[in-house]
């Protein structure tokens, strides 16, 4: 692990130590606030000051405060729905691609027909009917991002399935189990986990703009897309409050991204040598 | 008949398959909630007079399928129903509707193709120099914020500390073209900026992808000038993933316009979409996503045409 | 002007590699290389894999693949340095100059353009000639290298390989060129095709008298071709001289061992009274989706401790017998049998013993083996599965089969890419080893790896049969190859078995055409036998009309 992390260009270093400490603050909000999430401490939209460091928001309450708390949401939701969609969409595409025939057809054709109406259209039809909560909020996104995540994993495990190596495998009448874990698991790592990240960035980017139309995360509870919302009347005033959630959005987003270029590069650039 | 043909018959009759999939998914998307439509929008607290009228008017006293068939049949005849937030004609609606959203779109889509594709073959031909590096920061922090977020930075800038433009796009019918530009300049931009970063980096890898070739190769050993390589060698076999992510765009850019018109408080079919989520009126949603979903259909049927015409594999057999 | 067409002095070649986060490290390809090239004269290069042969090839264009340049010394032509020509210049020497043909003519066109726009390109680009006058060259050029004129109407893809590599010496010689680099043009096609287009292009280069710089791996082929040879290997010049003097009187060892490599030669064995280990009865073949037979009722025997060699061109249906057998694509029609009984068509039917008993090694050693593995854990696979083997067990009985196929301890804990083409191929023989077979079939497991690497391989393979009696299916393009290891021989056209038996009546007369065809068509290491057979065979078409 050490060797791996000197051998990371310093790109990537400072990727990892940002998204560390984003993902630190998120735990570890309740500790690092200086007020209560709800607490109205000062008048509105006052300016960065020692007491506020980020200033207050629409409505009085320390930004840096809702800050913490929109993040932890933010990132909470985000990590749930990634992972959720990760582990159904590789599973999935990965035995589509292995088995083939009907399974590979019934998966990949109920995929694309997901996959034929946008996204966002497909979450607001359904957010039309179900209460916006946590659980269903983490679910739909899950559930159509995933189709991503099948895709990616059908067709890079479809490169390898044609290998020959497979073909040994496959003349042993080797199992299911270690044609995925041994034969195909070790040469999809890298796009893998590169793509992750960008699924994870993908769904922060997706929740935050849920919440920004009012359709994401409710009142009392905030995120960083809600907290653009509640202070974007103050734009035109020529205060930049809702911004603050902007740049926080951008920098994690950036940092992952500098992550997984690098993961990605590593794939090309490692044939098998561990030298 | 020609295999192209063949092929290109069978794309389409894809593409009306899946329309009608989609209608079908996005009526069942509204049935997923359990219990009752009529409560949910209700709320608790209705009287079972105004909850049976609402069942009446929404047909729930029919069979889903039923009511399916009758949707559908509404719209082949131009009829989307009535809203049941202020029972206004939901065709009329959209048709007021769509059409500034269309306006929108294209003029974003009339600026950001031909520059994305420019500044794809230009990244291409100074690669790993300094066109290509600046090309690739500018792509990186415009797709690392949602476009709502995108909107908001530019009209911050634009619109309140430099006081170019208007801070929001308001427009109506008696509006000249001119007009029209100047007040939706600012969403144009940002549409602009949202899809401009992501079809560079796609015309950059497609063409980069075909530079790998050996017959690359070939041009540059017959000594070729760089853009002479790219441009008649590898452009002709770069046409169909290029049309793809042009029209994946374009699709995105039909989504995109959602978060953007909310910002601008456009009057299109984005910001009449998420008025309508948030007061549960179902028809107009249903309405809404269907239409989107079709522009979005048919946008990615073309690209596969496209991507099926432009192989002379398949334009001339064997 | 006493200049030579190409001049090369003290010429190294080196490529610059940088890993993110690392410092530059450049490794030197060609370590320092001298030669000259009159006009109108071709020099052979020929040399294995690795030797540098293409890379010195193409920095006569002073073009290097990738992160490859040259690093040193000088490489003239006409006279002057191409490495100190303006980018314009440069561009004019591509063009006009010195030429290029490659070994896979099917990537090296552009698959989107016709034919004639592609050869006649460079012309009209650096203003040679008119568009029309270029097509008249190309026309012309059509016609000598024996093309059907309407050629450039096509595309690449509507074109055979044969015809493509002759067009591609088209588009080369279409500007009229002092020096034209042929990278192994003929390397890609079969024996048969290759001989006419050696014919092709050896005639219009000497009708253009026009120079050349021919690269090849093999030595019959360079015979035929070239008036000098320079012999390389790891960069560095072994030998130079006319093709006469290095063929029958070479001065250095290596030399003499590429000229005298000789395949080991296996006794054939008696056949009488053994019961088939396999036999195919009237199998057929297809893949999904395609009307007609790939294999139309092939049968055959392979006897115990013995090897059958399956011979034929590319879409003989030699491949698809492989896997037919191994059940990768099971049988349309017709039967198997192994050890007597009737082996089911389909892997998932077959007992593991079965498996087991039945082995496959590959061509492509790189591709057969998951990258990801060690060594260890490659030959250690089938120990476990099979015989459920564990711990020190199977680590001892790694080691053992390692030992077997000439390969030490070290080996254990690196992966495939830290292995050579040869030491791979070892690696999955021992896998197959592990196994215990009875039958292993050989999928051109030499045709990937240089001469003298895979001579080392088959006499592997010859001294494990003799300690372990297991059988062969030895599939192959190659006759040397069948000649040194078989008993007995089958030669397949187009999905069938067209001449079948023990190997010293196969490889007698009286022939049926087309063995006779194929048998005469494998290049000789003698200048003129190119001639002589073109010759020969010219006469009996004449006697037959």
């Amino acid at each position: 692990m050490s060797t791996l992390l000197n051998s990371a260009p310093k790109s990537a270093l400072a990727g990892l130590a940002v998204t560390t400490l984003f993902f630190g603050m998120a735990v570890f909000a309740q500790v690092i606030a200086p007020y209560g999430m709800s607490d109205v401490v000062g008048s509105v939209w006052e300016p960065a000051s020692s007491a506020h460091w980020l200033g207050t928001d629409n409505i009085g309450r320390d930004l840096f405060t809702r800050m913490l708390y929109g993040g932890r949401t933010t990132i909470f939701v985000a990590t749930a729905a990634t992972v959720l969609s990760f582990v159904a969409g590789s599973v999935l595409g990965f035995a589509a691609a292995v088995a083939g025939g009907w399974l590979d057809q019934l998966l990949s054709r109920s995929v694309d027909l997901v996959m034929s109406v946008p996204g966002l259209i497909f979450a607001l039809v359904v957010l039309s009917v179900l209460p916006p909560s946590l659980p269903v909020l983490i679910l739909v996104m899950a559930f159509l991002d995933s189709t991503r995540v099948y895709r990616l994993c059908r067709s890079v495990a479809g490169d390898i399935v044609v290998m020959d190596y497979i073909e040994v495998a496959r003349l042993r009448s080797e199992g299911l189990g270690w044609t995925i874990f041994h034969e195909i698991l070790p040469n999809a790592m890298s796009p893998l986990v590169a793509e992750f990240g960008m699924r994870f960035i993908f769904m922060v980017l997706y929740l935050s703009t849920l919440s920004f139309l009012g359709l994401g995360i409710q009142p009392p509870s905030t995120d960083w897309g809600a907290i653009v919302k509640e202070n974007s009347d103050g734009l035109v005033y020529g205060i930049p409050a809702a911004l603050a959630p902007a740049i926080a959005i951008a920098i994690l987003a950036i940092a992952i991204n500098l992550v997984a270029d690098w993961v990605l590069s590593r794939t090309t650039s490692l044939k098998g040598g561990r030298a | 008949m020609h295999p192209v043909l063949k092929l290109l018959m069978q794309r389409m009759a894809l593409g009306i398959l899946l329309l009608i999939a989609s209608s079908i998914l996005i009526f069942c998307g509204t049935l997923v909630l359990p219990g009752d439509v009529a409560q949910a929008v209700l709320g608790q607290s209705a009287t079972p007079e105004a909850l049976a009228n609402l069942r009446h008017d929404l047909g729930l006293d029919q069979s889903a399928v039923q009511r399916y068939f009758h949707w559908v049949n509404g719209i082949l005849h131009g009829d989307f129903g009535k809203a049941l937030s202020n029972g206004a004609d939901i065709s009329h609606s959209i048709s007021l509707r769509l059409g500034n959203t269309l306006f929108l779109a294209s003029w974003a889509a009339a600026i950001s193709i031909p520059l994305a594709i420019t500044l794809g073959i230009l990244s291409v031909r100074f690669r790993n120099r300094w066109p290509d590096r600046v090309i690739s920061i500018f792509a990186l922090a415009t797709t690392s914020v949602p476009e709502f977020i995108l909107a908001y930075l530019v009209m911050f800038v634009v619109a309140v500390k430099w006081r170019w433009l208007p801070p929001v796009s308001l427009i109506n019918d008696t509006m000249s073209v001119g007009e029209k530009l100047q007040a939706t300049a600012l969403p144009v931009l940002v549409l602009v900026l949202v899809v401009l970063a992501h079809m560079m980096r796609m015309t950059r890898a497609a063409i980069l992808n075909v530079m790998e070739s050996a017959y690359i190769e070939t041009a540059v050993l017959k000594g070729l000038t760089g853009f002479q390589v790219i441009l008649s060698h590898a452009l002709p076999n770069v046409i169909a993933p290029i049309a793809n992510v042009v029209i994946l765009n374009l699709a995105y850019l039909v989504v995109g316009v959602v978060a953007v018109e909310v910002v601008f408080v456009y009057p299109g079919m984005g910001q009449y979409l998420v008025d309508h989520v948030s007061k549960r009126d179902v028809p107009v949603v249903q309405a809404t996503g269907l239409i989107f979903s079709s522009v979005y259909i048919l946008l990615n049927t073309m690209a596969d045409l496209i991507g099926i015409i432009s192989n002379p594999r398949l334009r001339n057999p064997k | 002007m006493n200049a030579h067409l190409l001049e090369a002095r003290g010429l190294r070649i080196g490529a610059t590699l940088q890993r993110p986060g690392e410092k530059p490290r450049t490794f030197e390809i060609v370590h320092g290389v001298d030669f000259t090239l009159e006009k109108g004269k071709v020099l052979g290069l020929i040399g294995e894999s690795g030797a540098g042969k293409s890379t010195i090839g193409l920095a006569s264009l002073n073009y290097g693949r990738g992160p490859v340049e040259i690093t040193g010394g000088e490489m003239k032509v006409n006279g002057k340095n191409v490495r100190d020509l303006s980018p314009r210049a440069l561009r004019e020497l591509r063009g006009r100059v010195v030429t290029y043909v490659s070994q896979s003519a099917a990537a090296s066109f552009n698959p989107s353009l016709r034919l004639m726009q592609q050869v006649t390109e460079a012309c009209v680009r650096h203003d040679v000639c008119s568009r029309a006058e270029a097509q008249e060259r190309a026309l012309d050029l059509f016609a000598r290298l024996k093309l059907p004129l309407s050629i450039g109407d096509r595309y690449p893809h509507q074109v055979s390989g044969g015809q493509l590599q002759r067009v591609m010496t088209a588009m080369a010689l279409c500007p009229r060129p002092d020096l034209v680099v042929f990278d192994e043009p003929t390397t890609a096609l079969d024996v048969t095709t290759q001989i006419d287009v050696l014919a092709a292009i050896k005639q219009t280069i000497a009708h253009m008298g026009v120079g050349a710089l021919y690269i090849t791996h093999d030595l019959a082929v360079v015979a035929q071709m070239a008036d000098h040879i320079m012999v390389l290997r790891d960069g560095q010049m072994v030998e130079t001289g006319p093709t006469e003097q290095i063929l029958n009187a070479p001065r250095e060892r290596y030399t003499r061992a590429l000229i005298s490599e000789r395949h080991p030669l296996a006794m054939e064995k008696s056949a009488t009274g053994l019961t088939p280990l396999l036999s195919l009865r009237d199998v057929s073949a297809t893949y999904p989706g395609i009307r007609f037979d790939i294999l139309k009722k092939v049968s055959l025997d392979v006897l115990p401790g013995q090897t059958l060699a399956i011979v034929g061109e590319s879409g003989s249906g030699k491949s698809t017998t492989a896997r037919a057998i191994t059940g990768l694509m099971p049988p349309r029609a017709g039967e198997i049998f192994f050890e007597g009984e009737r082996l089911p068509d389909r892997i998932a039917d077959r007992s593991r013993d079965q498996l087991r008993k039945l082995q496959l090694v590959h061509q492509m050693a790189d591709v057969a083996m998951n990258p990801r593995h060690t060594v260890a854990k490659l030959i250690g696979r089938p120990l476990e599965y099979f015989f459920g083997l564990k711990g020190r067990e199977k680590h001892e009985r790694v080691l053992e089969l390692l030992h077997d196929v000439e390969l030490g301890e070290e080996f254990l804990h690196r992966y495939p890419a830290e292995l050579s083409g040869g030491q791979k191929q070892r690696v999955c023989i021992a896998r197959c080893l592990a196994a215990k077979p009875k039958l292993i079939i050989c999928d051109e497991v030499t045709s990937a790896l240089d001469p003298l690497v895979a001579n080392g391989i088959l006499k592997l393979l010859l001294n494990l049969q003799a300690r372990e009696g297991v059988s062969y299916l030895f599939i192959t393009h190659d006759l040397a190859v069948v000649k040194a290891m078989a008993d007995s021989i089958a030669v397949m056209l187009r999905g069938e078995v067209v001449r079948y038996g023990q190997k010293s009546r196969v490889l007698s007369a009286p022939f049926d055409p087309y063995t006779e065809l194929l048998l005469n068509s494998v290049p000789e290491t003698r200048p003129g036998w190119l001639e002589e057979t073109l010759n020969n065979r010219r006469l009996e078409t004449a006697d037959q009309c």
